[in-house]
């Protein structure tokens, strides 16, 4: 796939958003917040970084492999895999609907092209991409593999069990990467359950950790994907910190919990919608 | 024992059924270049070392992290490996359920969960250990094959076979050394019952430690004057129903055996089978809702009434109630 430009990545990242805050309205039901908060990562990774075909393999082998751990927020994967060409645009109206393949959270189950294994429950997707990247190691498969995790996914103990695994094994051809918005569904992770210095916390256990701090910022977080691939191959896994704000693009969802798991109405729909410019065209 | 009776089986030598995976997950890995093994910190208990050794770039050590250890097997098995995970049953399925539900059940991962240690036979460590729901929980997942081998020779077999097999498995096996009385050239049909011994009078189904139980239960009753027929219940799920139907509609009655509890076990799926198409008087030899406790193997076998005299106790009152 040809990378796309910043502008052209940037029109891309506002018709995504459309995309998510009319598919969770449609259903009323979803999560918009943190997906919307990642919309930047996820067009600069499959427009500008995954090294992918749209002709899906499961194997996906000589490909780079992503794989989502917070499953959640799947309104952001699916539009990102549709414009990609995984599958029609039009099927994202059957998101959460009967009979359709865009499960509440993803799965394999409907065979939807682009999704490797099933995530909602937390905790799980760092171990897989692990998996994933060592089992190319031993294939002498040069792909790449990404994860990426929610912060409030910090406090699920088997991540802490995989931090400890990577590093010892020296896998060094993965990039993990955390968003860290600081919100999860009680309310702010400060509150529910202190994080503390993540970036110490991974350092501690021996990753190659780097800071990118305006993780809405389209120039800001291609440059710091393409700084994170040259960090591999040195014996380390890579850990992206990925500072977003929850909801952003939307003013009234910015920056608060309360639009984890919450659709909008009719009309702020239409506010959101006002404030989001179609650059590619609705389904 | 069978020095005073006549078995239609006979041993030669014990070994553990744990023995019978390391041999089988050797043979497994030399036949095929994608299996590959990962355990966490049970090498020797799991037999693993010969494949470690042989094949050290296809061996993880996971360290003492079962729920990691699941999503490994699961990223493995997306690139065309055929992971087997190694650790004593209680970790291999309470411990990490909703990882082998998320990660590898519902997402269709070709993983084998190999388990040892399986049910009151681990003896002397207790209850903590000796799980006794594993078979109930690993069944009720869809997409999972359940497979539970009688001794070292069959589970070698089903190693084996497993490997050749894609799709989710649980494959679960014991610690004491066994009597090892299937043949070692034995063909592993996934899924498809095996008749031991022809009978007409009652239906023993045994399946794991409890078939050579139930060799031994047949040959008591046989002294008795009742014929009894045995089916090797190797693999819970899928379950040969039509041998099962086949069996009770000859004999009319049958014993489900198994070191397991009543509920969730090979004994609910044969009632399940009998209730929609046949019904017919069962009786259940298993662990009635308790955990297990310290002891030799043998000793709790018969406190917990799971070996042969209690199957041929059963089988009488299944008789009586035709």
């Amino acid at each position: 796939m040809e990378k796309l430009s910043t502008e052209q990545l940037k029109k891309t990242a506002s018709q995504v958003r459309r995309d998510i805050v009319r598919m969770v309205h449609d259903v009323q039901s979803g999560h918009p917040g943190a997906s919307l908060g990642c919309t930047e990562f996820f067009v600069a990774l499959y427009f500008n970084q995954l090294k992918h075909n749209s002709d899906f393999s499961m194997e996906g082998k000589g490909e780079d492999l992503f794989f989502l751990s917070n499953g959640h927020i799947s309104p952001v994967w699916y539009s990102v895999l549709a414009r990609s060409g995984y599958f029609n645009v039009d099927e994202l109206k059957t998101f959460r609907k009967i009979n359709s393949r865009l499960q509440g959270h993803p799965a394999v189950e409907e065979g939807l092209p682009g999704i490797r294994i099933a995530s909602g429950s937390l905790g799980q997707g760092l171990s897989v991409a692990i998996g994933a990247a060592q089992a190319k190691k031993i294939d002498g498969d040069d792909g790449v593999v990404y994860a990426l995790m929610g912060d409030g996914e910090q406090q699920e103990g088997q991540i802490w069990e995989a931090a400890m695994y990577a590093p010892h094994h020296k896998v060094d051809n993965l990039i993990a990467t955390i968003d860290f918005n600081g919100q999860q569904i009680d309310g702010p992770t400060d509150a529910v359950m202190n994080l503390n210095d993540l970036k110490a916390k991974w350092e501690a256990f021996g990753w190659e950790v780097i800071d990118t701090l305006k993780g809405n910022d389209m120039e800001a977080v291609v440059s710091s994907l393409e700084y994170a691939r040259t960090l591999l191959g040195k014996g380390k896994p890579v850990l992206n910190l990925l500072h977003t704000d929850m909801g952003y693009g939307v003013d009234f969802m910015v920056g608060t919990h309360k639009w984890h798991g919450v659709a909008p109405n009719d009309e702020q729909l239409a506010d959101a919608l006002g404030q989001l410019e179609e650059t590619l065209g609705d389904y | 024992m069978e020095k005073t009776l006549d078995t239609k089986f006979t041993y030669t030598e014990k070994s553990d059924t744990r023995s019978g995976f390391g041999d089988g997950l050797l043979e497994a890995g030399r036949k095929n270049p994608n299996v590959v093994g990962l355990c966490a910190d049970l090498i020797g208990s799991l037999k693993m070392g010969a494949f470690q050794k042989e094949f050290p770039e296809r061996f993880f050590q996971v360290g003492i992290a079962e729920a990691n250890m699941m999503g490994l097997a699961a990223g493995m098995s997306i690139n065309g490996k055929i992971p087997f995970t190694g650790t004593f049953a209680n970790f291999s399925t309470g411990r990490v359920y909703d990882q082998i539900r998320q990660s590898i059940a519902y997402s269709e991962k070709n993983v084998k969960i190999c388990a040892s240690h399986a049910g009151l036979t681990l003896g002397e460590d207790g209850a903590t250990h000796q799980i006794l729901e594993d078979l109930g929980m690993m069944k009720m997942l869809p997409n999972m094959t359940v497979i539970n081998p009688c001794d070292y020779n069959q589970t070698k077999a089903a190693t084996m076979a497993i490997a050749d097999y894609h799709g989710p498995v649980y494959l679960r096996f014991g610690r004491p050394k066994w009597p090892i009385f299937t043949p070692t050239d034995q063909k592993f049909e996934i899924g498809k019952a095996w008749k031991m011994i022809e009978g007409k009078d009652v239906t023993i189904f045994a399946t794991g430690h409890l078939v050579w139980e139930a060799v031994v239960a047949e040959a008591m009753l046989r002294e008795e004057g009742i014929n009894a027929e045995v089916i090797n219940i190797h693999t819970i799920k899928p379950l040969d129903t039509e041998a099962i139907l086949e069996s009770v509609a000859k004999t009319g009655c049958c014993v489900t055996a198994e070191e397991h509890q009543y509920n969730g076990g090979l004994g609910d799926s044969v009632a399940q089978t009998l209730v929609r198409n046949n019904p017919a008087p069962q009786e259940f030899i298993g662990v009635d809702d308790s955990f297990g406790e310290s002891g030799k193997p043998m000793e709790l076998l018969d406190k917990y009434g799971l070996d042969a005299n209690n199957i041929v106790k059963a089988a009488k009152k299944s008789i009586s109630r035709k």
